[in-house]
């Protein structure tokens, strides 16, 4: 098709800079429109979060509200302990980033760069469970769980998740392009393995500890199956369980106004998150394409 | 020297090997157990051997949840692919403001399911909702969606791709800068026209990023979860219930671990046929499959 054609590197014939300039106003329409679609559920969402219930439900539906209700994320916030599920997300989210960067940069050097028997096995090993489903995993890990004692705790959905095969993998690619020459000059000044890991290598992984990072944090704050089967009561849910009780709760002339507000403030951080660091993400969905397990 | 490095070597991996024995290589070998037991959590386990997959053969909502995950994956991967396909090849362009096109492609995709699904969930109400209204402008009467049994499975479809298109679209994206543009210019030189640049240039470079993006969608598909418990719940009549629903119901609604340890057995051997189906018959289509 034309729209693979390198437009900027074409000979261009007299009259054909013209039809290019069409072709590149007809593919912005495109875009656009498709953009549009793609927008419209995230706009109707904020624009409902800022009615009141009767204009809501009115017909036909208005974009803009007849006056702007801020009142409802106070409302939506309060209606439930949001404030909780909140905290709870981000400590949730807090220790698995932090917990998975430690790990899995630990192994990742320790498959990339050491040398020992065994360690090829034990890397197969990685790698052939990284195909099996969360599903599988689940009925197993939530008996575990029972037997910790740990359902209805934080722990059952943080300390499983403290350990990453993926991201271990990740970063076990990353540091195999990392040139010898560095980590020689330094064992030669005398560096102990861990200072090497810890002054050398750590440095030179920055982006890749970017990309797990920011994976990390969005796998596990959107995570909602397995927080659904262990987290039952109120005071340990997180964000996504406390988002689907809130809307699944209310029945008779549900509140969509506030439930749409709720929604408003648990996308929200993950949007900006995304935005910003958006390079490291793209990164990390081009090299592997797979989404970060929990 | 060499000591010293093995046992640096094993101290580094310790943590996470650690992790990994405790909370997934045990887990996989107990569900093993577990799917030859009768065990309802307030008894101890009991030996039943392979009565699960036996009762799985006569129980019927196992075949129905089977059939809507085929159904789903079926219409959702193509689909899917085919839009994302598309997208990228408009992105592939040095044009101003592709990056923010592509940001607003890949928004959904960030956003949590459950709020997504939440969100879609109001837009397909029958008769206040956003979409059966923007239809009426067109003339058309919208359909009840997900009340309705033929048309819950596509309301799920559509927001499943409204949000999951945007990692296909990045990795076609990315498959598609990789290719040299001396290429193009070389079979327009040959006088290839626009369909024989994409039919002897694109599609075979694309291949790979192509045949990666069809091999992780399709597994993706057959573990979807999040959306049919929030959008329809697996309603009406059953006829959104995948099996990853089935098998979350039958453990933790009716508490039959055994049971469901078993259905997770079966979705996971399809997940594997799956994969080395597509691997072999990567062979025919995959430009330099054999190579790598």
């Amino acid at each position: 098709m034309s729209a693979l054609q390198p437009t900027q590197k074409r000979k261009t014939r007299f009259g054909q800079k013209e039809l290019l300039r069409l072709h590149d106003l007809l593919v912005y329409i495109v875009l656009s429109v498709v953009g549009i679609i793609f927008l419209l559920p995230f706009a109707w969402m904020v624009s409902n979060s800022l009615k009141s219930i009767k204009e809501i439900y009115r017909l036909p539906p208005t974009f803009i509200p007849d006056t702007l209700q801020f009142s409802n994320y106070i409302d939506a916030w309060t209606a439930t302990t949001f404030d909780r599920f909140f905290i709870n997300s981000v400590i949730v989210s807090a220790c698995i980033v932090l917990g998975q960067l430690f790990t899995a940069s630990l192994a990742g050097y320790s498959f990339a760069r050491l040398r020992y028997p065994g360690r090829d096995k034990i890397f197969l090993l990685y790698i052939s469970l990284l195909m099996v489903p969360f599903t599988v995993l689940m009925i197993p890990l939530y008996v575990q769980m029972r037997h910790f004692g740990w359902v209805n705790s934080l722990n059952a959905v943080i300390i499983p998740f403290l350990f990453t095969p993926w991201g271990t993998f990740l970063m076990r690619q990353f540091m195999v392009t990392i040139p010898r020459e560095l980590e020689d000059a330094a064992r030669i000044d005398g560096c102990g393995f861990f200072r090497t890991y810890a002054l050398i290598i750590l440095p030179l992984t920055k982006p890749a500890l970017a990309t797990l990072a920011l994976f990390t944090f969005l796998s596990s704050w959107n995570s909602f199956q397995w927080p659904l089967i262990v987290l039952g009561t109120p005071a340990v849910k997180t964000l996504p369980l406390g988002l689907y009780s809130f809307q699944a709760q209310s029945s008779m002339r549900t509140p969509w106004h506030l439930i749409m507000a709720a929604a408003t403030f648990v996308v929200l951080p993950i949007l900006v998150a995304f935005v910003v660091g958006q390079k490291y993400y793209v990164r990390g969905i081009v090299t592997s394409g797979i989404k970060g397990g929990g | 020297m060499r000591r010293e490095e093995t046992l640096a070597g094993y101290l580094f991996l310790l943590p996470n090997f650690l992790g990994f024995v405790v909370f997934m290589l045990f887990p996989i070998c107990f569900a093993f157990y577990i799917m030859l037991t009768e065990w309802s959590l307030s008894k101890p386990p009991e030996f039943i051997g392979l009565e699960n997959f036996e009762v799985m053969l006569e129980d019927r909502l196992f075949w129905k949840s089977l059939s809507n995950s085929v159904y789903y994956t079926v219409v959702a991967v193509p689909t899917g692919i085919f839009i994302a396909f598309w997208l990228a090849l408009a992105l592939n362009r040095k044009m101003r403001g592709i990056i923010f096109f592509r940001t607003i492609y890949f928004l959904p995709q960030v956003t949590l399911t459950v709020a997504a699904a939440t969100i879609w969930r109001w837009m397909y109400q029958p008769n206040v909702g956003l979409i059966n209204y923007i239809l009426g402008l067109f003339g058309i009467e919208g359909p009840n969606w997900i009340h309705h049994t033929a048309w819950a499975m596509p309301a799920v479809i559509i927001m499943s791709n409204w949000q999951g298109i945007g990692s296909a679209m990045l990795i076609l994206l990315a498959g598609l800068q990789g290719i040299p543009e001396e290429y193009y210019e070389a079979a327009s030189i040959d006088g290839a026209n626009g369909w024989q640049r994409m039919r002897y240039v694109t599609l075979p470079m694309l291949s790979p990023a192509i045949f990666f993006v069809v091999v992780t969608s399709l597994i993706g598909a057959f573990q979807s979860f999040d959306q049919f418990l929030v959008l329809t719940n697996g309603g009406p009549a059953d006829a959104t219930t995948p099996l990853t629903l089935y098998i979350y119901n039958s453990a933790f609604k009716f508490l039959k671990m055994g049971y469901g340890a078993a259905l997770a057995a079966v979705l996971f051997v399809i997940i594997l046929i799956i994969t080395i189906v597509q691997w072999q018959l990567a062979r025919r289509w995959v430009f330099g499959f054999e190579d790598n």
